[in-house]
């Protein structure tokens, strides 16, 4: 009985499953591209840029609203997915 | 994690596969026009009972049935009906699982009703001969790839396309363990084969294009473009003397079907 292969990557995804995304802003900029943001949730976690957003120069600055990844094990770190305009 | 199994496992292994064998070589031998698949249905699971085996499929994640019986441009997964009755001509598939003192066989083929047309004869034998190269790369060193890319390589020069909706996979003390066996992607890649995995191998073929579609009982999946589909399926394990086909006895060589 033949099996069905299991789901395939979606491309806009970031190759992490599993991930919650949620909304934040950012506080303030650290260094090697590590951000302090705040979730709508008021929980302050820290976050680094995706790396398709670091490739294509996506400039993040304090106050910026983002789109953040949390991993569901570690829920103090974070990935910015994307910049609101 | 693909699982190795010990000399031992792979006979008991055998044992079920030789009862699938049986089985099915058995219903071969039964094909003819007017018959419903539900009487091949109800002989292979009385057959299974005989030899102390259950029948793998009937309750798998719901499935009705102990056999699949897929006609024509269903692809697989069809389920047995007593109102479904093969006719001179059909091309019929049928694939038949057991559980024997916990380990698993699973094979399956395509057969003729009657005469067929000339294009359906030769989507039976490229189908068979495109899992008889698939078989061949089953040995150790060799990667998962070159055995799915022997298959697509086989069945796209001879004109036909290959599923993907549908792949095979290991089996051992499930019926489907790692890895997903697919019949297409490039050779070269993918885990490498040791002695004492298995794997059920399965090249679904259409003589259409590709693309599949699930009817409404969750199981039948037909083509999408209403072509006609065959499919052939072994459990090959690797071993050091080559593959070894475990649904099948040892006498027997030529021809995986």
């Amino acid at each position: 009985m033949a099996t069905r292969p299991e789901k395939e990557k979606k491309p806009g995804e970031s190759g992490k499953e599993d991930a919650i995304e949620v909304m934040a802003t950012v506080i303030e900029p650290l260094p090697n591209a590590m951000f302090r943001v705040e979730l709508e949730n008021k929980h302050q976690v820290l976050a680094h840029i995706s790396g398709k957003m670091r490739k294509n120069f996506i400039r993040i600055l304090a106050g910026d609203r983002v789109a953040v990844e949390l991993s569901p094990y570690d829920l103090t770190r974070g990935r910015i997915v994307y910049r609101y305009k | 994690m693909v699982i190795c199994k010990s000399p031992a496992e792979l006979e008991k292994m055998h044992r079920a596969g030789l009862i699938v064998w049986g089985a099915l070589e058995k219903m071969r031998a039964m094909i003819r026009p007017g018959i419903t698949t539900m009487e091949l249905d109800q002989f292979a699971e009385a057959y299974t009972a005989e030899h102390k085996a259950r029948p793998a499929f009937k309750g798998y994640r719901g499935y009705p049935g102990s056999v699949c019986t897929s006609i024509n441009q269903e692809v697989v997964h069809g389920i047995p009906s007593a109102s479904r009755r093969i006719k001179e001509g059909d091309i019929l598939s049928m694939d038949f699982g057991v559980e024997l003192e916990g380990y698993f066989g699973d094979a399956a083929l395509t057969v003729p009703v009657g005469k067929i047309a000339p294009g359906r004869e030769k989507l039976l034998r490229v189908t068979r001969e495109s899992l008889d190269h698939a078989i061949d790369k089953v040995r150790p060193g060799n990667r998962l790839g070159d055995v799915s890319a022997a298959v697509q390589r086989w069945v796209e020069t001879n004109g036909f396309s290959v599923v993907r909706e549908f792949v095979g996979h290991g089996i051992g003390t499930k019926m489907h363990e790692e890895p997903q066996v697919p019949n297409y992607g490039p050779a070269g890649q993918g885990p490498k084969l040791q002695e004492g995995m298995v794997l059920a191998i399965e090249p679904m073929v259409n003589t259409g294009g590709p693309a599949v579609r699930v009817l409404d009982d969750d199981w039948t999946a037909v083509t999408a473009d209403g072509s006609d589909s065959a499919h052939f399926e072994h459990t090959v394990a690797v071993t050091s003397n080559g593959p070894w086909i475990l649904t099948r006895p040892k006498d027997v060589t030529g021809p995986c079907w």
